[in-house]
């Protein structure tokens, strides 16, 4: 599903040249469940940002369903973000202004979706994720978990392919950071990709398939 | 995105920071209602004196002894020649054109006016009885000047309520006498209060005979004919006559000036039209420094903003959406103000209209066409900037930041 061959990511932070990512190379397959671990700095926050298109490689090439996306342009990959990919980050990232129901509708009023076909689909989502009571509170009257939980509907709204997890849990105690990880396990579960960058070994541990990076370069790839 | 929920979107992003929304409501507002009550102003100043105009009298056309013309030298005055005197005799003649319905000729000087032991300086008019017709003037009681031959009079006059009110006070002032310079005549009518009228307030004045004013003043020239064309649409054959009557007389030298009403008022009505435009156009200024201040709150919004815009982006909100979000948003602020605007000017009208009745002050359509309108351009002009910004904007970087 996703196949990544030579992947180059360098900044220029003042006039040094930061190596981010180093011919990365790596497959993923349709229904895995991968965690990306490393110190900070190791550029896995840089390879999921590749892997969302939110950030474009020097070099190397990036193919998503069979499709090159790597010279794709900033429209067309906003089109690619929103059918294909969806989030969820650390800091949850919900419009404070806008309601629970409404940050989770977000997507399919951005793509276009006709109101009466978003009614049915948010009401399943805000049951699935047990916000129904919730739905007409802002994030400011919402709790961390719920908070989350938002954030992991809304990205699930557009039925995407894969889930990107930025520290999902890190910002999260433990117990509601177990708990919103069971509901990404659920997404896995029923077939979706889901992907989780973390520096919890705990967290790590979880997932089926482990990559390690350190300085920009993949140093393990465990399965099982 | 549908349009429906980008309204939607921008008006919970109005909703939402409500003291910035407040704050370019007023921008806005004060802007179009400066512009609405400006140009008010304007177009009722227009209108008050389009009117007066009208009141003057209807198809007038004014002769003027003299003439005004562009020449390389100043040839009245090199040449030994002043223009020549217009008398009695040229205004008589113009009875021979059939364009003219009425004329009366006019002398004007300042006479000073007693009775008993109150005196009053006073213009005073000569002229004959068909005056009250073109001027279209009314009458509180009494007659006004005998008809008969202009060149003799009879020692009678007609005044205004204010000058009876000053020399009589209470008292009875029809058929009495008063004494104007060395002469005395008698009070045959008096004016109804008809107030200012071009120059000419008709309460403050004391009308004569012709022939009295000429012996009074120790003039044999008149000031003005004024002269009531048949129609409207003989207005033009009216000025030609009366310039070729008048050139005969004087010997083939046309030295008189003619003024159609009309050309009068077009002159005026241009002036304060170019007014109106001007005070309007400045007034739109405020207009400009409000389009300014939505660039600077945009700007502001799009730095604050900065994780969402992010966060659209991730969640698949191409540069454009971004952009037309702005702009739905500032559209929407600027229609409002505009709005306001609007509302608070028709306000401030009613209110200087309230103290100042005569005057018919009234937005004119276009002002309240052309002021909304240019708040929404420079609303949305002044956002390109912010928006082209926004949606520029790194979304990884964006949303790194906490």
């Amino acid at each position: 599903m996703i196949r990544l061959t030579g992947i180059e990511r360098t900044f220029t932070v003042g006039d040094e040249q930061v190596h981010a990512l180093r011919a990365v190379t790596m497959q993923i397959a349709r229904g895995e469940y991968l965690s990306i671990m490393g110190p900070s700095g190791s550029g896995k926050s840089t390879l999921l940002n590749i892997l969302g298109l939110l950030d474009r490689p020097n070099a190397g090439s990036y193919e998503l369903d069979q499709r090159d996306v790597t010279g794709l342009s900033d429209d067309e990959l906003a089109r690619v973000r929103r059918e294909k990919i969806g989030f969820v980050f650390q800091f949850f990232h919900l419009v404070p202004r806008l309601t629970a129901a409404e940050n989770i509708e977000l997507p399919m009023v951005l793509s276009g979706v006709d109101p009466a076909e978003r009614a049915p689909r948010l009401g399943q989502l805000l049951a699935e994720y047990g916000l129904t009571e919730r739905s007409g509170h802002r994030p400011d009257q919402l709790s961390g978990g719920q908070c989350q939980r938002v954030a992991i509907a809304r990205a699930m709204s557009m039925r995407p392919g894969v889930i990107l997890a930025d520290e999902p849990t890190g910002n999260l105690d433990r117990h509601t950071g177990q708990e919103v990880m069971s509901v990404l396990e659920r997404l896995h579960e029923n077939g979706g990709t889901v992907i989780v960058v973390t520096h919890d070994p705990e967290i790590g541990a979880r997932s089926q398939r482990r990559l390690r990076m350190i300085d920009g370069a993949v140093a393990s790839d465990e399965k099982g | 995105m549908r349009f429906a929920d980008l309204l939607g979107f921008a008006w919970q992003v109005v909703l939402g920071y409500r003291s910035r929304t407040l704050l370019i409501l007023l921008a806005m507002g004060i802007g179009v209602a400066a512009v609405v009550t400006v140009t008010a102003l304007g177009e009722g100043a227009r209108l008050y004196v389009v009117r007066q105009f009208g009141s003057l009298g209807t198809n007038l056309v004014i002769v003027l002894p003299g003439r005004s013309e562009t020449s390389g030298s100043m040839p009245g005055v090199l040449i030994g020649k002043t223009p020549r005197d217009l008398t009695i005799d040229d205004a008589l003649a113009l009875k021979r054109s059939h364009a003219i319905r009425r004329f009366a000729p006019l002398i004007v000087g300042a006479g000073d006016v007693r009775s008993g032991s109150r005196r009053r300086e006073t213009p005073v008019l000569g002229s004959t009885p068909e005056l009250m017709d073109i001027r279209s003037m009314e009458l509180a009681s009494g007659r006004f000047l005998p008809a008969g031959d202009p060149r003799h009079s009879q020692p009678v006059c007609v005044i205004g309520t204010k000058v009876a009110g000053e020399l009589f006070g209470n008292r009875q002032a029809l058929g009495d006498w008063v004494r104007i310079g060395d002469r005395r005549f008698r009070i045959i009518g008096i004016l109804a209060a008809q107030g200012e009228s071009l120059g000419f307030n008709t309460d403050e004045i004391v009308i004569v005979p012709l022939a009295a004013a000429q012996a009074l003043f120790n003039t044999e020239s008149l000031f003005r004919i004024l002269v009531e064309a048949k129609s409207r649409d003989q207005i033009a054959d009216a000025k030609a006559d009366v310039e070729e009557i008048i050139r005969l007389r004087h010997e083939g030298e046309k030295d008189i000036t003619v003024i159609t009403q009309d050309a009068v008022l077009a002159t005026f009505d241009r002036i304060l039209r170019a007014l109106t435009l001007t005070v309007g156009g400045i007034a739109a200024i405020s207009l400009a420094v409000a389009g300014i201040l939505i660039m600077n709150v945009m700007l502001i919004a799009v730095t604050q903003r900065k994780r969402e815009i992010g966060l659209l982006k991730a969640l698949g909100a191409t540069g454009r959406q971004i952009q037309m979000a702005f702009f739905t948003e500032s559209a929407m602020l600027a229609l409002g103000g505009a709005a306001v605007g609007v509302a608070a000017g028709e306000f401030g009208r009613s209110i200087i209209s309230q103290i100042y009745p005569a005057i018919p002050f009234e937005a004119p359509w276009w002002a309240l066409v052309a002021a909304p309108v240019t708040a929404v351009v420079t609303g949305i002009l002044f956002t390109v900037a912010p928006a082209r910004r926004a949606a520029r904007l790194d979304p990884v970087q964006a949303l790194s930041r906490r």
